[in-house]
């Protein structure tokens, strides 16, 4: 192999975009795809509903980025990242879909960064600050559980397009949960410090847990996921109750809309401006 | 990482005298084939590998913060999406550089402490600051290509396991850099202040680009041994002109001026001309004194102290389990 030969190649064409990074490509996602919302479907609910899911994710995958360079193994670097890619290429299609839904055609961008804080649908488990790593990892734990069981029961959605997007969701779903899963038993199981810090993470995250029940019903399913990693990790189950504030109704904590500023600062001091 | 033998390049199973085995070494090295992890080796040439395998994966792990900052602000979800990846990539590309020096024994918890420690180095480039959302596609079209510049020929390099990683890095670099101009066009396609941007990111990173090729060859003490070792293939000077080559015709097509009033096509060499880099600022980065050494240094050492934790959660986890399932 001739150097000469290698550096032409390395110019030449990248027919193989789409394994770099899921969404990063040059195409419209939804290229192709009918996006006819069928009768019998409510497109206001679906549209709702696919806000709420894309609401989710991007801010998950907001909190996600911030553990890029601060991470504590290069290992933890790279999956962290791969679970945010994967939550916001979601997020992209969910908004897409919401704006073919609700007839405004908006774009994902107008979703994501023209909304203000009590426009925001998430729940508010997504947009707390990170904490530590034990945090981080119940939070995921409790967040990907809950997003695996309800895109189970979305991939047969009467929507096509809703469906074909939890379809692709499962599997990147059933990884995050599997991740968490093993990592919290790690932690769990780990040393005195690691222990007491997710007793601790998983304290503070279960006056969290309920606000996730209130909206689609898939508790017995994430229960028993909870148990079972507790159980193995050697940690008590979250004492969750009803939630008192819902983010699904637009009523978050004060960490929301600082995480939204950041994320709209540029896009929003150049409103003309193309990307 | 392979560690496959090219049987010609395999020492004899029974023992040799040190200057057989250095025949056998040269012989290798001039018939163009590749040292392999378990060959035989002379310590100068593992000792020189690893500081230069370490302080390219150290560079890659550096190199995430510059860029990194902008991922929760970049203004559109496509273009945060592929800068995620991007730094991602650049994650994944320290975690084969350590990999291929591990091959030559090095450890890679040892060659983090030597990064923390200020006892290694990394590329200067990733001390200055990012300042715009222009910076993330000027980096990507400069830092990138000076790196592909330097990189591919290492796609060569005589050790094995350093060559084959560079190749799978060179196809990810190249692909950034396409990105990042991409989305440079993209900007300059946009509004006045979009095009003030990138010019400005233009303007603050030509220069500390141009360093990233070392010092000139006469100040480059180092260069000839490892030119004659294989491990670098072309002069640091030689790299620059073809960063400078490449690169003219892209800023011609983009719209944006190169901060050098020198910079002009020679038609006789066939080959621009341009003005030389401030080797004193390169020398202070390189000392530690650049904008932004301290910050870069003090994250990457409080991301791994903070993380101590769980590496020795992670540690004593694998023990009991270890200790409860007893290999059979």
């Amino acid at each position: 192999m001739s150097e000469d030969h290698v550096y032409l190649t390395l110019a030449e064409g990248h027919e193989d975009d789409a394994r770099w990074a899921y969404g990063t490509g040059f195409e419209d996602p939804l290229h192709g795809v009918d996006t006819t919302v069928p009768e019998g479907v409510d497109a206001s609910e679906l549209a709702a509903s696919c806000v709420a899911l894309a609401d989710d994710a991007l801010v998950s995958a907001q909190r996600l980025a911030e553990w890029i360079t601060r991470a504590p193994e290069l290992e933890e670097e790279v999956a962290l990242a791969n679970i945010g890619l994967d939550l916001l290429g979601q997020a992209r299609l969910l908004y897409s879909r919401a704006g073919q839904a609700d007839g405004t055609g908006r774009d994902e961008d107008a979703y994501a960064y023209f909304r203000d804080a009590d426009d925001f649908r998430n729940v508010r488990l997504a947009e707390l600050p990170n904490g530590d790593f034990a945090f981080s990892i119940v939070r995921l734990l409790v967040l990907s559980s809950w997003r695996l069981a309800h895109f189970e029961r979305l991939v047969s959605h009467p929507d096509p397009v809703l469906a074909a997007v939890a379809a692709k969701g499962v599997k990147e779903l059933a990884y995050h949960r599997q991740y968490a899963a093993e990592w919290a038993v790690r932690l769990g199981d780990g040393t005195e410090e690691s222990h007491r810090r997710m007793r601790k993470a998983i304290e503070q995250i279960a006056p969290y847990i309920g606000e996730l029940f209130t909206a689609y019903d898939v508790r017995a399913e994430v229960v028993a996921v909870l148990r079972q990693v507790t159980e193995e990790a050697g940690l008590p189950m979250p004492a969750y109750r009803p939630s008192a504030g819902c983010g699904r109704d637009g009523e978050h904590t004060e960490h929301l809309a600082p995480l939204l500023a950041e994320l709209q600062s540029v896009a929003r001091a150049h409103p003309e401006a193309t990307w | 990482m392979t560690t496959t033998h090219h049987a010609e390049a395999s020492p004899p199973e029974s023992p040799e005298s040190p200057e057989t085995l250095q025949e056998h070494f040269d012989a290798t090295i001039a018939r163009d084939q590749r040292i392999e992890p378990r060959d035989w080796m002379p310590d100068g040439y593992r000792k020189t590998l690893v500081r230069q395998i370490a302080q390219h994966a150290h560079s890659e792990i550096i190199g995430m913060q510059p860029e990194g900052e902008w991922i929760s602000r970049a203004p559109s979800l496509r273009r945060k999406a592929i800068l995620f990846a991007k730094v991602q990539d650049e994650a994944g590309h320290g975690l084969y550089l350590y990999s291929a020096a591990e091959t030559l024994g090095a450890d890679r918890a040892d060659l983090t402490d030597r990064l923390i420690e200020g006892r290694q180095k990394y590329s200067s480039i990733f001390n200055y600051p990012t300042l715009s959302f222009a910076d993330v596609g000027v980096i990507g079209w400069f830092v990138d290509g000076a790196a592909i510049c330097n990189q591919v020929p290492l796609c060569r390099s005589s050790y094995g396991p350093y060559a084959r990683a560079m190749v799978r890095i060179c196809k990810e670099e190249s692909f950034h850099q396409r990105q990042g101009y991409e989305l440079l066009m993209t900007m300059m396609r946009g509004t006045d202040a979009q095009r003030e941007m990138v010019q400005d990111a233009v303007d603050r990173w030509w220069w500390p680009s141009l360093m990233m090729f070392g010092p000139p060859d006469d100040a480059s003490p180092n260069s000839a041994q490892s030119m004659a070792w294989k491990i670098k293939r072309h002069s640091n000077d030689e790299l620059r002109q073809r960063f400078v080559d490449m690169t003219v015709p892209q800023a011609d097509k983009l719209g944006v001026t190169l901060p050098d009033p020198e910079l002009k096509w020679n038609a006789e060499r066939g080959r621009h001309d341009f003005g030389t880099p401030d080797w004193d600022e390169l020398m202070r980065v390189i000392k530690g004194d650049g904008p932004c050494n301290d910050q870069r240094m003090e994250r990457r050492r409080s991301a791994h102290e903070e993380g101590a934790w769980v590496r020795e959660a992670a540690t004593a986890h694998a023990a009991k389990r270890a200790r409860k399932e007893p290999a059979a």
